[in-house]
């Protein structure tokens, strides 16, 4: 378990991380979510000690290690580029850690083949890491950061810097990796889907400070502001801005009754967020809530068609599974489910 | 394509003449050498060679010059190391003027040092030793070894320092075991370029000498003797000053290609 208590980074006149309190817990992936710059990379780097606290203190299983350096924490820490040692070869890149800590040549040997196992590297490990592929090289700091026996794992990115289909392989391995090690597991990714696959609890970030954190799919399903649903969504949650009166509510053009928990709101100005895939290009069950639209943009991916449209109160995103003849410049009608539309208050907290 | 041929190797030839003149004039007698034009020896000697390998105040100037030169190399190097990673790795106040400064050590001809430097060991009791000379250097080395070592750390990502704490190195551990072997060939580079300038520099050398430590270069400078001086001694003195610079340069020669590709030589 790692509990950070108001931990705050600053460099010269700049705050990097505002004060942050965090309980990490052992046992599941905790996910850090954020956009690049949101502050990922120095709060992971303030868990490893790497950087100076500006305040607070850091505990991994109740013991202060504050002023406990890097060398002594026992973690383990993957980058998000690939960051082997090229003089030495992969089985003694992944042994490096272990040879510090002066484990006994037999069981080195057998934990780094247990590692190279896991990973598929058993035939790289006479190899430098410059010659092998990009993947191979990042399992070779993978298989490092697990022959160790660590109390926390950091891994900075780990896969933003693989192709599409290798990503997809390794980040299905990862939670086995983990699993039955007692580490506490953190995971920084820019890629909220990213972040539902891998479950666990997930840490929002947004400018240096986690805007919430709880169980990865309540966040998303609740998001507690509305900065917490941008970053938890991609394609990008669309935002409109509505005047409720009674039990209507107008949003430029369109008009829809509440029901549920958003009925029983004050009457006064809103905001709505509703994912992308709940706006559709056909009204569908749900789907009632006609809205006017010129489309700007569409992209097929395979299985769905997004488009981007333009209405008067703002640009939307739609995006609906099968393929959808969009022709750009045309006006279309699009359907949203009200029943998916978080409310935020003007102060950005959800009320609905 | 003989036109394409024939340009290089005539820029080859016109390069190498003086060395094959000072290697020729080294196997010849001194009586030959002030005859006339003679394109190879005619009476081929050597003894020239002979009297340097014998006679102590000749091979002393090799040994004290190899001694020197070898104390500079190593002392420019260790102590431009923790410069250089404190220049590629930390931000601190003033660091770009340092480096500047610095570098404008070099700027300045090696003689305006000459007369403080005689002065200041004269005073210590440094005079006439390799210390002397091996520090008078380090002026310049040190300097010029920090600009090149910082252009090959920088190379090295800051990650890799990283990981190694993480893994349990501390500072020197990580430094002699992982960040060296990384930089080894800047380290080659460096020390190759400390070398090159301590073993041809010629006027601190002499200045800060006398008998003890009397350079090679300075021994050449004072062969004069009744006779007038002695052409092929000289020849092949000079011959045999060319050989450890020739070796150095064939050990170092693909690591500056990568100096070249870093900017830094």
């Amino acid at each position: 378990m790692i509990e950070l208590q108001n931990i705050t980074k600053r460099v010269g006149q700049f705050t990097h991380i505002k004060p942050t309190t965090l309980t990490l817990k052992a046992g599941h992936f905790n996910v850090l979510l954020g956009e690049t710059g949101a502050g990922k990379t120095s709060l992971i780097k303030l868990i490893a000690g790497l950087d100076p606290l500006a305040g607070g203190t850091i505990r991994f299983d109740g013991e202060d290690v504050t002023r406990l350096g890097t060398q002594k924490r026992r973690i383990s820490l993957v980058h998000q580029f690939f960051v082997n040692y090229p003089h030495m070869s992969v089985f003694e890149n992944i042994a490096s850690p272990l040879r510090v800590a002066g484990m006994p040549e037999s069981e080195i040997q057998g934990r780094v083949e247990e590692a190279a196992d896991i990973l598929q590297l058993r035939p790289m490990l006479g190899r430098r890491p410059s010659e092998l592929s990009g993947g191979q090289q990042q399992r070779t700091a993978l298989a490092r950061a697990i022959a160790k026996d660590s109390r926390a794992v950091l891994l900075d990115e780990p896969l933003a810097n693989l192709d599409y289909k290798l990503r997809e392989e390794l980040r299905e391995q990862l939670p086995e990796l983990f699993k039955g090690r007692g580490a506490v597991v953190v995971y920084a990714t820019s890629e909220p889907e990213e972040a539902l696959l891998l479950g666990g609890e997930t840490a929002l970030m947004q400018d240096g400070q986690v805007v919430q954190f709880g169980p990865t799919a309540d966040i998303y399903r609740q998001p507690a502001t509305l900065s917490a649903a941008q970053v938890f969504s991609d394609p990008p949650i669309n935002v409109g801005d509505v005047v409720k009166a009674g039990d209507t509510v107008r949003m430029g053009a369109a008009t829809w009754t509440l029901t549920g928990a958003a009925a029983g709101l004050a009457d006064g100005p809103y905001s709505v967020a509703i994912r992308p895939h709940h706006v559709l290009p056909v009204a569908e069950e749900g789907a009632t809530v006609p809205l006017e639209g010129e489309v700007i943009v569409t992209e097929l991916s395979g299985s769905e068609t997004s488009a981007h449209f333009r209405m008067a109160t703002g640009d939307w995103v739609s995006l609906a599974p099968g393929v959808h003849p969009y022709k750009v410049g045309e006006a279309h009608r699009f359907y949203m489910d009200p029943t998916h539309c978080y409310f935020f208050a003007p102060d950005g907290q959800m009320v609905a | 394509m003989r036109a394409k041929h024939l340009i290089p190797i005539v820029y080859i030839l016109f390069l190498m003449l003086p060395i094959y003149w000072l290697i020729a004039m080294s196997v010849k007698t001194t009586n030959e050498i002030l005859a006339g034009f003679t394109l190879f020896p005619q009476d081929f000697t050597m003894d020239n060679y002979v009297k340097i390998f014998t006679d102590p105040t000749w091979y002393w100037g090799y040994i004290n010059s190899i001694i020197y030169v070898s104390l500079n190399t190593i002392i420019s190097i260790l102590v431009a190391l923790p410069a250089a990673y404190a220049f590629s790795r930390y931000r601190f106040l003033g660091d770009k003027q340092l480096f500047f400064w610095l570098l404008t050590n070099r700027m300045a001809p090696a003689a305006v040092f000459a007369l403080p430097f005689f002065q200041l060991y004269s005073a210590v009791g440094l005079f006439d030793t390799h210390l002397a000379v091996a520090l008078a250097h380090t002026l310049f080395n040190v300097p010029l070894a920090v600009w090149i070592l910082e252009g090959f750390m920088r190379g090295v990502p800051k990650e890799l320092d990283e990981t190694a704490y993480v893994d349990g190195y501390s500072f020197p551990h990580f430094f002699g075991k992982i960040f060296l072997p990384n930089i080894a060939s800047g380290v080659g580079v460096a020390a190759f370029f400390c070398f090159m300038f301590s073993w041809v520099e010629l006027l601190l050398a002499k200045t800060l000498t006398a008998v003890e430590a009397k350079p090679i270069a300075a021994t050449m400078t004072r062969t004069a003797s009744s006779a007038g001086y002695e052409l092929g001694l000289l020849a092949a003195a000079g011959t045999l000053t060319i050989i450890p610079g020739a070796i150095v340069i064939y050990f170092v020669r693909n690591y500056i290609a990568k100096g070249f590709a870093l900017g830094r030589v």
